[in-house]
């Protein structure tokens, strides 16, 4: 973290101490969702988030070198196709596609309720990934902007 | 009744998207393509699916006030001086037309806090309450509907965020074309015109 990037050293302190608990904050919300309020799509806006305030504490070449746009095409990808294999081990193991074909398990543990958890795995990597992605290529467009206009 | 408002809808509707097709001046195609938008949002509030035809109307919004900002750069339209009156009361009367549907979009929604429409069996809601954590075993039934029973939705969810993440990339990628690559957009578009 380079001191002459981002923004005051108050904020960067603040963001190392408090930013692994918003990140493990997403990780419990994806993993819980079936047992607590939560899933898939809010936890991977809250590991997303996390990476977003690294952005804006630390500036945009720290945030990439931890987190880079080829990583997060790679997440984005690797997570939707996890989605659909899932959805075709359903058809194949069960009876149609999408087939929630695992067990039911006993209700309030952390391994229950079949596929649903690994389900709202690939969709946090996803959403977390994307909206990383899209923040990213945003703020990064008016970074280029001057070199565009020639 | 209501088959012929359908009807009455499908005809507007198709004379909608003729003159988005037809007409020559890009703005005056975005607000018939709006026309038609808002021809599809009544018809799902006739055929008992409101919460669709909240949703259409706000995409449809959403969608005008996009293309609008984006033609009204491209074409100079002039605003004919005169006649305030005139504008004036149609504005009133398409705002009143809005909001007698809106009315009748208020008398489909169930009363606030009854909970008569949960208790009937056979209802998918009453079945979700009752049967969700034995199927599924998921104790939250949000995720349980999400990501079992309408697991189709969420795949489609999924899918228009990945989608969405490729317009971004491909419009506001880091690395335009070089000149000899391809045509530039300004030629381009103005040999469409030509």
């Amino acid at each position: 973290m380079k001191p002459d990037q981002g923004m005051s050293l108050i904020v960067k302190t603040v963001t190392c101490w408090i930013n692994s608990f918003i990140f493990l904050f997403g990780i419990y919300v994806m993993l819980f969702g079936h047992i607590t309020p939560g899933g898939g799509f809010p936890g991977g806006v809250i590991i997303a988030c996390s990476f977003i305030l690294i952005t804006l504490a630390a500036g945009k070449e720290f945030a990439l070198k931890l987190f880079s746009l080829d990583d997060a095409s790679v997440v984005d990808s690797f997570s939707i196709f996890l989605f659909l294999f899932i959805g075709f081990l359903g058809l194949i193991l069960g009876n149609y596609f999408l087939q929630n074909f695992m067990a039911a398990g006993e209700p309030f543990r952390l391994p229950s309720a079949g596929t649903i958890v690994l389900n709202n795995v690939a969709i946090g990597l996803k959403v977390g990934a994307a909206i990383f992605a899209m923040f990213m290529y945003l703020s990064l467009f008016r970074l280029d902007e001057g070199e565009e206009t020639e | 009744m209501t088959p012929y408002i359908i009807a009455l809808l499908l005809v507007f509707m198709i004379i909608g998207a003729i003159i988005a097709l037809e007409i020559r001046d890009t703005l005056a195609a975005v607000v018939a393509l709006a026309a038609v938008g808002i021809g599809i949002s009544i018809a799902f509030l006739f055929m008992g699916a409101p919460d669709l035809a909240i949703t259409q109307v706000v995409v449809e919004v959403l969608v005008l006030l996009i293309l609008i900002r984006a033609t009204i750069s491209r074409d100079v339209t002039t605003i004919e001086a005169g006649r305030p009156q005139f504008v004036m009361t149609i504005s009133v009367c398409a705002l009143l037309i809005l909001l007698l549907f809106s009315l009748h979009m208020v008398e489909v929604l169930p009363t606030f806090g009854l909970q008569d429409h949960m208790v009937n069996i056979g209802n998918p809601s009453f079945h979700y309450l009752s049967e969700a954590l034995s199927e599924t075993g998921a104790a939250n039934i949000v995720t349980a509907i999400l990501l079992d029973y309408r697991v189709y939705d969420t795949l489609g969810e999924v899918t228009v965020l990945f989608v969405a993440l490729i317009g971004v990339w491909t419009v506001l990628r880091k690395k335009g074309r070089l000149r000899g690559e391809a045509v530039a957009f300004g030629q381009k578009e103005e040999d469409d015109e030509a």
